[in-house]
This record gives structure tokens, C-alpha cells and sequence, in this order.
């Protein structure tokens, strides 16, 4: 197997396969929604913007990320070793494709089991396998069922096609819901006839065709915004940062992963192939990813204090090395 | 004991139907600590300044709203602390609508709802939404943070799942679909009888995360000192001219019941 990688043009969190009998289509993964962050940074109080370090207790002095390892604790407070390469050598080969074994109706899916939702781009040399399965998968209303691992963890899910595209949506297991009886909640308390018919006109008064997604919007962000677009107008408390050296992405940056699908669902990307172990990246290789694209790779590795760091923080965090 | 986490009160026009609120989802997840490789003690976090390197304690430490590229606009406690929703028990339902309106991929956290008090009202409410096949989109304020969701019924009770803001989801106009050379008909037919072949049945129960199992026996393995074998894995993509014929086998494995691939 050759050491090179493909040009990284268009990759998305993680590149593999989706086996559909005997038939693999190449496919690039990316996130359905758009990072949204609070834009609350944490700054000394002169104004300059913190960056987050790793201290050890009993050497007392800082620790470089390199010198982490990831910790297992025992009931003793020992704790066992884990690299990445480890957790990745543990997967059967199969359970590195998105293998479709079951297709099961759409509708049949419960709204509980939904956990978030990611884009499927074709990325072999072609797209008529990618286009075959969505024409084919769309026009029977199902949903294909799978477990994968990506990177660390195994992850059951759900590919539905709409509109010629494939989508990954990631299901929780189901012992990780909880049952009416898990919380104790008792059955259906009985409702006199009356007060259900009454319930049931105050919801049909009460009920349109469509949401409006002004209710849909976050409040909160907005006001956030608000507030600091007042301080800048009246000249308060504005700060000047120097972003050229890459301490923080530009806003502009978080729609970049955007921008990648937009090009991988267009165009036949020509060298990326799949590459279902894509680990340990370098530094300089990280950089040229957009903050967004770290931060989601940092989320998925558990990367404390992640909500917070800066483009730079997520590079060194999860640079020169793979997760501790 | 299960407990709840919240108590609101759920309205729209004159109902009112108090209710409690109950995590419907748990955590499975293995958990690591990051340690410091010489002496395997848990690492902790500080903040530091770039440039002295001095650690700056938490209550001295400041907000910044980034603005635009290089701006940041320094927020205090007291100006954040405006911001905060009013604290209230309302679950405001803003409308009704055809469960087919909410895409999926706004939903968030699942909660079951219990009956606080009132269960006539709790059943009625239940009771009405199954019978009318309609979902609520409500906002309410749960610990000094405003959320989104939808009120619905659910194998007979009530639940509240917190939906995604509207910006962050990205909406099926934004993308184009891969164009290329049309499909053949028969490929595109044997498609739809493999999946046809491989239809069934959602059975949540069947599906396990094995991997969490695998890793507590390498957690076992290396705490007995014992050494664990690794692999390596590609798969190669299915070109062109060899879709007919892998389609053609798996069908045929397919229809045989045999495991495919």
C-alpha cells in the first residue's frame, strides 16, 4: 500500500466505502449542518485571546500534546493505555464500509433513534455507482441500515437518498434510549371523551400548514450578535487580533466544507480514492483544513475544551500525532 | 428511580397541561481520561496568555465576541448576563403542524414527558395528538437557555425533542445532485431488485455496538498483559464495467439467502 496520500481537494470527515452487495461505492462524508458557534472567545483581561494548555499536577509544569496518552480507569484509579492505532486494529474488516445488509422503510425509523445528520459524496472515479444506488434507493422510499466505525467509534446508520443525494444520518443505539418504563413513566392516564375532544379542537385551532423557521431560529445568537455589533458602533471594547499567523479561521472558512461538497457532488474528483484508515495527520496537512472541519474532527475524538480553542489550538491539539 | 430533570408547564390557547421532563437518551460511550505519558496522572487544563505564558485564573478571564476576521468585541458578565432568557416554566406551543413539516435532521434530544399533577389533562393531550397526527413546534426556557422542539405523541405518552436552529441545517436547495452519462436500465432494475431482496423489517434490538465490546476486551487483554492482533483494511471501488456483473452476483446471492459479499 502506497505511503502517499491523495491531494486533499475536497475530502470530507471520512472517506470509505458503502458496500451494497458486492458492489463498492467510493464515498466522502460531510456534516448536514453548518457550525454554528457562540463566537465567545476567552481573552485575558487586557483583551488578548487564552490559549489552552495541558498542566501535570505532579511534575507541575505544562505538557505538550504529544506527551498525552489516552487513559482507561480502572476501578482502582489505575489506568490502561489505549493509541489509536490500537482501537483501529481491533475492527474486522467489513465493519470499515458502510455495508448495507437491510433495507427497511423510511417511515419506520423513530424520531428518538435520529442523532446527526452527514452528506454523501461520490468520491471513486465515477459516479454511476453513487448515482445508481440514490436513483434506485429513492424510488423505494427505504432506508439502508449499517453499523461503521469512523475512527474510534462504531456508529449505526441510516442512508437515505433524496433528490439524487445520499445521506448518512447516524442512529443511537437502542440501548442508549430510554423506554417510557426506563423512567418510570406509567401508561396513557385515561382522559374522559370530553376532554379529549375539547384537547383536540384546541390543537386544530391552534394548527397550520407549514413552520415558519423564524421559530426555528436561535434567539440567543442573535441577541449575542447584536450586542456586540452595538459595542463596535459606539467604539467599546473593540479588539484587534492578528489573524494572519492563523490563530483563528475566518468566518468566511466555516462555510469551506460547504464549498468541498458542493465540489465533490459537481465534480469527478480524479485521486481521491478511499482511504478508510485516514489518521495522524501533520501539521501543515491540518492547517490547510478549515476550523470548521477541526473542530468537527476534535468532537469526534473527544478533544477537551474544543468549543473554545482557536484554529491554531485545534491544529496543535490534533497534530504530529493520533488521538491520545 | 428515574428523575426529573425539569418541571414546565405546557400551553397553548387555553390548555394547560403541566408536565415533567425526563432524559430519553443515555450515555453508553467509553470514556477516556488524557494523561500524561511519563506518569500516567490526568492531565488538567489551563489558560494561558499567549504571550507571557502566565496562567490566568478563571474568574480574571474575559469574553470576546468575534465579530469579523481580527475583530473581537470584549463582553462583560453583566452585559452577558442581559442576553439571558427570563427564566420561566412555559412550554410555549407556537403551532400545530403535519409531523411530515419536521425533517428529521432538526431533531436533536429526545425527552419523555410525564404528568405533573393534572394526568386528565396529560392523557387527553396524548391522546389528541395520536388522534390527530399532529406535532407542535414549542419554545421553552430550561435552565437560562431558550430551546426549540417538537411536542409529540409517543407509544402513548408525551415527548419533547429539541430541534436544530434553522441556520444550521443545511437545506436540500443549496446542493446539486452528481450528474453523469444516463443509467442503464437493467443495472438500475437489478438495483432495485437487491434491494428489494435485502427489504426487512426496522428492528432497533438487532443492531449492536460492537465495537464498545471490542474495546472493553482490549482494555481486559492489556490489563492482563496480554497482546491483541491488529489489522488492515482497504476496500477497492466497483468501476464501471464490472457494476453489471457484481450487481448480477449479488442478486443472486441475494435471492439465495446467502450473506452477500
Amino acid at each position: 500500500m502506497p505511503e502517499e496520500r491523495p491531494a486533499r481537494s475536497a475530502r470530507g470527515l471520512w472517506n470509505g466505502s458503502i458496500s451494497f452487495g458486492l458492489v463498492n461505492v467510493p464515498v466522502s462524508l460531510f456534516p448536514a449542518y453548518r457550525q454554528v458557534s457562540t463566537g465567545l472567545r476567552m481573552l485575558a483581561p487586557e483583551g488578548t485571546p487564552l490559549e489552552r494548555r495541558y498542566w501535570c499536577p505532579r511534575h507541575e509544569r505544562e505538557v505538550a500534546y504529544d506527551e498525552l496518552v489516552r487513559g482507561y480507569e480502572l476501578d482502582d484509579g489505575s489506568f490502561v493505555v489505549l493509541t489509536d492505532e490500537e482501537l483501529e486494529g481491533l475492527e474486522p474488516r467489513k465493519s470499515r464500509d458502510i455495508d448495507l445488509r437491510r433495507f427497511v422503510p423510511i417511515d419506520a425509523l423513530d424520531p428518538f433513534t435520529f442523532d446527526r445528520a452527514y452528506i454523501l459524496a461520490p468520491a471513486g472515479d465515477s459516479t454511476k455507482p453513487y448515482r445508481l444506488l440514490a436513483d434506485a434507493m429513492e424510488e423505494s422510499g427505504t432506508a439502508g441500515i449499517a453499523t461503521f466505525v469512523m475512527r474510534t467509534r462504531e456508529y449505526l446508520v441510516a442512508i437515505l437518498a433524496r433528490g439524487g443525494i445520499l445521506r448518512a444520518e447516524t442512529l443511537r443505539f437502542h440501548d442508549e434510549i430510554r423506554t417510557p418504563a426506563d423512567v418510570d413513566l406509567g401508561e396513557r392516564p385515561d382522559a374522559d371523551r370530553r376532554s379529549v375532544e375539547a384537547m383536540k379542537e384546541a390543537v386544530a385551532r391552534a394548527s397550520r400548514d407549514a413552520i415558519v423557521r423564524s421559530e426555528l431560529q436561535d434567539e440567543h445568537a442573535r441577541r449575542l450578535e447584536a450586542l456586540a455589533r452595538g459595542k463596535r458602533r459606539a467604539g467599546e471594547g473593540v479588539i484587534e487580533v492578528d489573524e494572519a499567523v492563523g490563530e483563528d479561521a475566518a468566518d468566511g472558512q466555516v462555510i469551506d466544507l460547504m464549498a468541498a461538497l458542493k465540489q465533490s457532488l459537481r465534480a469527478q474528483p480524479k485521486r481521491a480514492s478511499p482511504d478508510a484508515s485516514d489518521t495522524g495527520s501533520s501539521a501543515k496537512e491540518l492547517a490547510s483544513r478549515t476550523k470548521a472541519e477541526l473542530y468537527e474532527e476534535a468532537r469526534r475524538r473527544d478533544v477537551p475544551g474544543r468549543s473554545s480553542m482557536s484554529k491554531a489550538e485545534l491544529v496543535r491539539a490534533l497534530s504530529g500525532r493520533r488521538a491520545p | 428511580m428515574a428523575r426529573a430533570i425539569w418541571k414546565g408547564v405546557i400551553r397553548f390557547g387555553e390548555a394547560v397541561v403541566p408536565a415533567k421532563l425526563y432524559s430519553a437518551v443515555t450515555d453508553r460511550r467509553i470514556h477516556f481520561r488524557l494523561l500524561h505519558g511519563d506518569d500516567l496522572v490526568p492531565v488538567e487544563q489551563r489558560l494561558v496568555h499567549p504571550r507571557t505564558g502566565v496562567v490566568v485564573p478563571r474568574s480574571a478571564v474575559r469574553r470576546g465576541y468575534r465579530l469579523d476576521a481580527g475583530t473581537l468585541v470584549m463582553l462583560g458578565d453583566d452585559e452577558l448576563a442581559t442576553l439571558e432568557p427570563e427564566s420561566s416554566r412555559i412550554i410555549d406551543v407556537k403551532r400545530f403542524v403535519d409531523p411530515s413539516r419536521i425533517d428529521h435532521r432538526w431533531y436533536d434530544r429526545p425527552y419523555w414527558l410525564g404528568p405533573d399533577g393534572d394526568e386528565e389533562a396529560y392523557g387527553a393531550l396524548s391522546s389528541a395528538l395520536e388522534d390527530a397526527g399532529r406535532e407542535g413546534v414549542a419554545r421553552w426556557v430550561m435552565r437560562r437557555r431558550t430551546y426549540v422542539g417538537a411536542l409529540r405523541a409517543e407509544r402513548g405518552r408525551l415527548a419533547l425533542i429539541t430541534l436544530r436552529s434553522a441556520d444550521e441545517v443545511v437545506a436540500d436547495a443549496e446542493l446539486e445532485a452528481p450528474e453523469g452519462r444516463a443509467l442503464s436500465a437493467q443495472e438500475l432494475s437489478m438495483a432495485r431488485q437487491l434491494i428489494a431482496a435485502l427489504a426487512g423489517e426496522w428492528d432497533p434490538a438487532e443492531w449492536h455496538d460492537e465495537h464498545r465490546e471490542r474495546v472493553l476486551e482490549l482494555i481486559e487483554a492489556k490489563r492482563a498483559g496480554r497482546t491483541i492482533r491488529l489489522e488492515d483494511y482497504r476496500s477497492e471501488p466497483t468501476g464501471e464495467e464490472a457494476l453489471r456483473e457484481a450487481l448480477a452476483k449479488s442478486l443472486e446471492a441475494a435471492r439465495n439467502g446467502q450473506a452477500v459479499a
